[in-house]
């Protein structure tokens, strides 16, 4: 594993306003360190899938400084970090093994390696079985696995989810959480995950941080000291405690600019 | 499988045939029964003893026909296409010159095969006519197809950092695949019709042996049958233009495209 500690992200002063109407988010500073879990939570429209998209480099701030592991994102290369959006967003044309072979064709890798690589990543997510499945094939919890495999394959030191499990039933969700947990301990990764459930975001992470409405701002930064995060860590006093807290903090973020 | 939708299917491919034959039957019992005369209105068994009689020429001539129609065709998918790509690379290019490819669209091809027919050789301008006709589809439903990329997949593409020849080949062309296909299956059809009207503008021009040019050759000959049985191969040749079409269409996108998916009850 990686040692631990350094800043894996680091936003100075960032912000974004598409042309023509008001800024939509910031301005933020927010470091997150290597291995670290933090969550992203917000009223829906503040912003976050903005910020999301920003440390990825897929859009450019309107000002401000954005580093991924030190490096400005005309920098890195494509394989420094691992995204998954809000929707699976495969290419149903493509198998599951070839959508999640796609990054290491893009990066030049030869085929040969790269399908053992991808079928790697599937049977890592639990869907060795499926690899010749097209999206179609697939349940919407299975195509967010083939989503999630398709982010790990490159081996990133970051991921970047975007509400990945948002569309699910919970026993699905809680099962992916659970996985990705796992993943994540097993992995040590990076993780930025966006949510806009107080419960996931307290389950997951080892910080979360509360962004206000439109433009989105950082509200507060709780950090979850938790050891153990399973089933009983869910029906625990501290769990209720924190997600109390996190709600609180949620309540007034959405008021703070409802006032002004 | 149950029987019911056996004998649906079955039901539903005897309909048109029986139509078919009631209405062969009809028209022979109204030609027989007032007794018309060939040259205003030949029967059907007429019609088939001269498609059997006149084979060999007719034969020939549609051969003739479908290979004007097949490089109008070909000339249209290659050029709707290099058109399309190109406007997508290009915006300049795009404004440039789609305003003429739309010109030459809704201009009636009738009356721009005569001006072609002076200026060029006469199989070329044949062709010509083809290929203006069918071309359009292809490449209006190229290029909505090539913009018709989902915005999360170019953010993935940008985010693996993929060259635009990357991008173009792994995610616009497939995403544009299915409407490609559409359009191909409306140039099909679209070119049989330009090569058709080529050849009949030709034909009154002087030499020809399409089935056009046979209808027309016939027309003033008064050989009525012949122009029956020229037109039902023509509408025969059309028919399984397109079904090719639709079938080579299914076949590539059965695995994956909403439109090729079978229902499932
Ligand atoms: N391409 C765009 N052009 C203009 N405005 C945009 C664009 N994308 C997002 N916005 C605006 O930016 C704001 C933030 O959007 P964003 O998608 O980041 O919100 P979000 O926090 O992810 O919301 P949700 O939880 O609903 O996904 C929204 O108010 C939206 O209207
Ligand atoms: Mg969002």
């Amino acid at each position: 594993m990686t040692a631990r500690g350094g800043d894996a992200i680091r936003l100075r002063g960032l912000t974004k306003a598409y042309d023509g109407r008001g800024p939509v988010l910031g301005p933020i500073d927010l470091d997150v360190r290597r291995g670290e879990f933090v969550s992203l939570l917000g009223p829906s429209g503040c912003g976050k899938s903005t910020a999301l998209r920003i440390i990825a480099g897929v859009s450019a701030p309107t000002s401000g400084e954005v580093a991924v592991a030190g490096h400005p994102a005309a920098e890195r290369t494509g394989r420094a970090i691992g995204f998954v959006f809000q929707e699976p967003t495969l290419m149903p044309w493509a198998s599951a093994r070839d959508n999640v072979r796609l990054p290491l064709t893009l990066a030049g890798e030869a085929r040969h390696d790269a399908d053992r690589r991808a079928d790697a990543a599937l049977a890592r997510v639990g869907l060795g079985e499926f690899a010749g499945a097209f999206p179609r094939e697939l349940s919407g919890g299975m195509k967010m696995r083939v989503s999630l495999a398709r982010a790990l394959v490159t081996e990133p030191d970051v991921l970047l989810l975007d509400e990945p499990f948002a569309a699910l039933d919970e026993i699905t969700r809680f099962r992916l959480n659970d996985d990705l947990l796992a993943l994540w301990r097993g992995l040590g990764k990076t993780v930025v995950f966006v949510t806009h459930s107080v419960f996931e975001s307290v389950y997951l992470s080892q910080r979360v941080v509360v962004m206000t409405a439109r433009p989105g701002r950082i509200h507060a930064d709780i950090r979850i000291d938790a050891v153990e995060r399973d089933a009983n860590f869910r029906t625990s006093a501290e769990y209720a405690a924190w997600c109390r807290r996190a709600s609180l903090a949620l309540a007034e973020a959405s008021e703070a600019v409802a006032v002004t | 499988m149950s029987e019911a939708p056996i004998r649906g299917r079955i039901l539903r491919a005897a309909l048109p045939v029986a139509v078919l034959l009631v209405g062969i039957a009809a028209w022979q019992l109204v030609v027989s029964v007032n007794g018309i005369p060939s040259y205003v209105l030949p029967g059907p068994a007429l019609v088939a003893a001269t498609l059997i009689e006149d084979w060999p020429l007719l034969w020939s001539s549609l051969l003739t026909t479908l290979s004007t129609t097949f490089q109008g065709f070909v000339a249209a998918a290659i050029g709707g296409v290099a058109l399309a790509l190109l406007f997508s690379r290009s915006k300049w290019l795009e404004l440039a010159l789609l305003p003429y490819a739309i010109i030459l669209q809704v201009t009636p091809v009738i009356a721009i095969a005569p001006l072609l027919l002076i200026y060029l050789p006469q199989q070329t301008a044949v062709v010509a006519c083809a290929w203006i006709v069918a071309f359009f589809p292809v490449l209006s439903n190229t290029m909505l197809g090539l913009n018709s990329v989902d915005r999360n997949l170019a953010g993935l593409f940008a985010l693996y950092r993929a060259s635009r020849w990357q991008t173009l080949r792994y995610l616009r062309l497939p995403a544009a695949l299915p409407y490609m296909l559409g359009g191909l299956r409306i140039a099909g059809g679209l070119s049989l019709i330009g090569a058709v009207v080529a050849e009949i503008a030709a034909g009154s021009a002087g030499s020809g042996s399409g089935l056009a040019y046979r209808i027309a050759e016939s027309g003033y000959r008064l050989n009525i049958p012949r122009m029956f049985a020229a037109l039902l191969l023509l509408s025969v040749a059309g028919v399984v233009i397109y079904m090719a079409l639709a079938l080579a269409s299914h076949l590539l996108l059965r695995r994956w495209h909403e439109s090729a998916l079978r229902k499932e009850s």
